[in-house]
């Protein structure tokens, strides 16, 4: 399936000054890292500050910013045009200024309008901001099926039920489903026409097969593909750019990758949108023009600075619902920065310092999603450098290398928070999530909803014993869970199979191999609540409490019951349990594309709207009360300090929950030490602790409630205040005033 | 068999707090076991509850190791465990063979005493351990003596015992103000201590949060914290002094 061999690549100018390898036989972006990087050992003290212009450009960025506040959130819509690579005229924030160009639209934070995933949602959120649709784009799509009535055309009455109900929620059926990184480097390795010369032989190779189904669809995918990889070469054109032919220096490679970036978020509005793995390939180029002479330190933290503020502009116009779920605008433009090698070298170069350092120089900021691929082999100089950054800005998380390195080798990104997949090999279908504590509760009520009291599952008694029994709810639920597991698996395949088909992400699969692995990928939310919920009824004594029609409204709990969160195995052991129980279920149903089956636990900001839609439980959550979020063990129960806390998350096995496991940690800084210099190394401290112990995700911040309280209470006091929520970072104003609440009562650990 | 009423004929250990997360008593990350019982009566103790071991909460030494194998992964760059007070040197027999299977396990361990008691099962306790953190609680006995109701001469017996058998130590001293926060007293402290053992010297300054727990009647009670600008500066002098 190789198309001919690049035209004597190491003969190329472009390829000047780097070593040869598999690379320069074959898009093999992984080779040219591991043959041609620099590693970096040392400490931050070689890089620079903002230049003049970088101050000058942030002005104008944060005089915008302040204005698109000031309008609810949103700055303008472009109503007339459907977003797309060549919908709109180059867009600049100070053209003369500008080193890496680029806007989504032709105004900086001027949104545009996607409606492929439905025309519907894309006509409320104009309105909601006190605009509307124009009527030519409304007819163009009288003609054209959204992704959305695909999807509707086929969902079963049992499914709009569950979705309706929110036992299973967050569905991507009616915007873009997102978490596809396209693999943005190759554009500065190789050049698109390479790419398209790849691609193009890859379709007369499958054009020779027997044309079934399958194979249709795959050529007419190759066909979408190096359409818009054209259509890449006439936008970059447009800012005055030939990405025809591979970046000839670190300038260039930002501009082309940032290019296929930008062309992926103006042809898809889905929830996460990570940029993958960038910074230490760019490195590469950075390395050998320092060495040149051709630029300056400086000078590429410029460079650097410049894109950072790029990344940090993109906006998709959502509805004020989709807000509520996913407060602050996030897009998680994930970066993944360090790692291993799995020869055992680090990853870690000076360009990983200079992401980073963007939070100094631009300010903290949620975007881009900087995430710390740790190991316990990091260099010590990068780990105190990410601690000192966490401690100073609250907008990082970090990522157990040592255990994704195994399944997903060395050259892997982060799509949205935690789901880890090969660069330009490997894809995932968005799941969203099934509400634990929910199906819990349906089972207890015989499959009815236990707000309304109407039927949503299949039918069965209400266990209205005087004392729940351990054994017979655990059996009880396991078959609701089999049969939850079974509707969701079928609803995810009808609504990737729409996907696919209606708003397939042609410029992000173009910059993938032709053969990609799939993930199905499923979550869980509310794990902590039923883990506690059972660990209730095995320890303690939960009796129901029945409504006039005889449901269960309501639980007494008496007596002490071990909470998750505190290392004590009696209860963590039932989290675990939970999760195993739950993939295993879920591997039970054939997937679309033969996807393989995956599992999080994630809730991102959404844990908030789920413990709304919910019910009390058996743990002594009331009604309506926010879950925690992730695989957090619930607000102010992990009572035994927060190593035991992390401990217990630390239990929740990543071979079942490959999708990740997202925790969210908040240290005050007086526990981690009396001076900075201790504050760093005990952070450390921290994160090799508890990576040692196979956890996969934490994100990290360092502050104290009264901080929070005060800025909720004078937000103006602390406009760029930026806290981890769970999965990405957030400026803290934008959260809604719930959310702040749910934050605010959050577990702070301090010392005992 | 009720481990309470029996607990003193078993190796186990009077505990009187478990901090699982401790920063500031000595290096890393540190779990920090407080034990029970203190003859020192000092006016500004914190902890007045844990003076007494009539209130018992005896722990067993493979609890302690259990609980302790948990944070293990945590005690990096020197990380460990504390024990502290009380007066952990009241139930040195049975500490050291607990901290001799700490040591087995390459853990660092740390003792946190105001060094007041030297006796046989003393000496073969601190041969054990990898440091002391020593908390002399005045430079000048007799007001050492009224600060605490201990004597100053035991202290320093203490401190030239470490120093034979070459034990790092630190030495620590709750800074208050109007009692010993003069540069004299501190510089005395200071020439009193010093050793090649002596790997660091802490001022803490007086805080008075916690009065609500004072047992009797305290000549400190209305007396103000240290403020952070005097205790930095006696902490500089200190340092041009070394």
């Amino acid at each position: 399936m190789k198309a001919d061999k690049m035209n004597e690549a190491s003969l190329r100018i472009e390829y000047e000054g780097f070593a040869d390898g598999n690379w320069t036989q074959e898009v093999d972006v992984r080779d040219f890292i591991m043959q041609n990087i620099t590693p970096y050992t040392g400490d931050e003290s070689f890089l620079e500050g903002c230049t003049e212009r970088t101050l000058n450009v942030l002005e104008t960025v944060e005089k915008l910013l302040e204005l698109e506040a000031s309008r609810e959130g949103v700055l303008d819509i472009d109503v007339d045009r459907v977003s797309s690579l060549l919908s709109y005229e180059p867009g600049y924030i100070q053209k003369e200024k500008e080193i890496i160009v680029g806007l989504q639209t032709d105004e900086p934070l001027k949104r545009g309008v996607n409606p492929f995933g439905g025309i519907r949602m894309a006509t409320q959120a104009c309105e909601a901001y006190g605009k509307s649709l124009s009527s030519e784009v409304i007819s163009q799509f009288d003609y054209k099926t959204t992704h959305n009535e695909g999807v509707f055309r086929v969902y079963t009455e049992e499914m709009k039920t569950l979705r309706r109900s929110g036992v299973i929620t967050g569905l991507p059926d009616a915007y873009g489903r997102g978490r596809i990184i396209g693999d943005y480097r190759r554009i500065a390795l190789y050049g698109i026409d390479y790419l398209i010369a790849q691609k193009t032989a890859d379709k007369k190779c499958y054009a020779q097969r027997p044309m079934t189904e399958e194979n249709i669809r795959q050529v007419e995918e190759l066909y979408k593909q190096i359409d818009f990889l054209k259509k890449l070469i006439e936008m970059a054109k447009a800012y005055g750019h030939d990405i025809r032919k591979p970046a000839k220096n670190t300038r260039e490679a930002v501009q082309w990758l940032y290019y296929g970036y930008l062309a992926a978020i103006k042809e898809q509005n889905g929830a996460a949108m990570s940029l993958g793995r960038v910074s230490s390939f760019i490195d590469i180029y950075a390395e050998r023009d320092l060495r040149n002479g051709l630029y300056s330190e400086i000078q590429i933290q410029e460079i650097i600075d410049d894109f950072v503020i790029k990344l940090r502009l993109a906006r998709q116009l959502r509805t004020p619902d989709y807000n509520q779920l996913f407060a602050g605008d996030p897009l998680w433009i994930t970066e993944a920065l360090g790692g291993i090698r799995v020869d055992g070298q680090s990853l870690v170069t000076k360009n990983s310092f200079r992401f980073l350092h963007t939070l100094t120089n631009l300010g903290p900021a949620p975007e881009p999603n900087m995430t710390v691929l740790w190991s316990e082999q990091l260099p010590e100089a990068f780990k105190k450098y990410c601690a000192k950054l966490s401690i100073l800005t609250d907008a990082i998380q970090y990522e157990n290398d040592d255990i994704m390195r195994p399944v997903y080798g060395d050259d892997y990104g982060i799509a949205c928070c935690v789901s880890a997949m090969k660069l330009g090999k490997e894809m995932q279908f968005f799941g969203a999530r099934c509400n634990l504590a929910k199906t819990l509760l349906m089972a207890l009520n015989g499959g009815h909803d236990e707000n309304n009291f109407e039927l949503i599952g299949p039918k069965d008694t209400v266990m209205n014993d005087k004392i729940l029994d351990f054994d017979k709810v655990w059996q009880r639920f396991d078959h609701y869970l089999e049969w939850i597991c079974e509707q969701y698996v079928n609803t995810l395949n009808i609504i990737h199979f729409m996907h696919d088909k209606y708003a397939y992400e042609k410029t992000q699969m173009a910059l993938h191999d032709t053969e990609v692995h799939r993930f199905m990928a499923c979550g869980i939310a509310g794990l902590s609540v039923v883990a506690d919920s059972l660990s209730a009824i095995k320890y303690a004594m939960v009796k129901p409490v029945l409504n006039a029609h005889g449901f269960i409204e309501d639980f007494i709990t008496e007596g002490a019951f071990p909470c998750y969160g505190n290392d004590d195995d009696r209860v963590d052991a039932i989290a675990v349990k939970l999760t195993e129980s739950f993939i295993e279920k879920l591997r039970k149903h054939p997937t679309y594309r033969n996807a393989t089956h995956s599992l999080s636990v994630l809730t991102i900001t959404s844990n908030v709207v789920y413990g709304k839609k919910t019910g009390s439980t058996p743990d002594g959550r009331k009604k309506g009360e926010p879950f925690a979020p992730g695989a957090n063990p619930m607000h102010n129960r992990d009572q035994k300090g927060a190593l035991a806390s992390l401990n217990s998350v630390a239990k929740i096995p990543y071979e079942a929950c490959r999708d990740g496991i997202s925790c969210t940690f908040s240290i005050t800084p007086s526990s981690l030490g009396t001076i900075f210099e201790l504050q760093k190394s005990n952070l450390v401290n921290i994160l090799d602790g508890y990576f040692y112990q196979r956890a996969h995700h934490l994100n990290v911040n360092v502050l104290d409630r009264n901080k929070l309280i005060e800025a909720m209470q004078n937000p103006g006091l602390y406009p760029n205040l930026t806290i981890r929520v769970s999965g990405y970072a957030v400026h803290f104003h934008r959260l809604s005033r719930a959310q702040q609440l749910e934050v605010i009562n959050r577990t702070f650990h301090k010392s005992l | 068999m009720n481990l309470k009423r029996h607990g003193p004929m078993t190796p186990a250990l009077n505990v009187f707090h478990i901090e699982s997360m401790g920063t500031l008593d000595g290096p890393g990350i540190r779990t920090v076991i407080f034990l029970k019982g203190c003859p020192l009566r000092c006016h500004y103790c914190h902890n007045p509850e844990s003076w007494q071991d009539q209130t018992e909460n005896w722990m067993q030494q493979d609890e302690l190791m259990a609980l302790i194998m948990k944070m293990k992964p945590y005690y990096k760059n020197g990380g460990g465990v504390t024990f502290s007070g009380g007066e952990p040197l009241l139930q040195a027999r049975k500490l050291e063979p607990l901290c001799k299977r700490l040591k087995a396990e390459g853990i660092h361990v740390a003792l946190d005493t105001s060094g007041c008691i030297l006796n046989q099962d003393v000496k073969v306790l601190l041969e054990v351990v990898d440091l002391i953190i020593l908390d002399v609680k005045h430079a000048e006995s007799e007001a050492y003596t009224a600060l605490t109701g201990g004597a100053l001469s035991k202290t320093l017996e203490f401190l030239e015992f470490i120093k034979a058998i070459h034990k790092p130590y630190w030495i620590r001293q709750v800074i208050v103000p109007d009692y010993n926060d003069q540069k004299s007293l501190v510089l005395k402290l200071e020439c009193l201590t010093k050793s090649t053992y002596r790997q660091k010297l802490e001022l803490l300054a007086f805080h008075n949060t916690g009065m609500g727990k004072w047992q009797w009647n305290s000549p400190f009670w209305n007396r103000p914290s240290l403020s952070e600008k005097i205790l930095v500066e006696l902490q500089e002098m200190i340092q041009k002094n070394v």
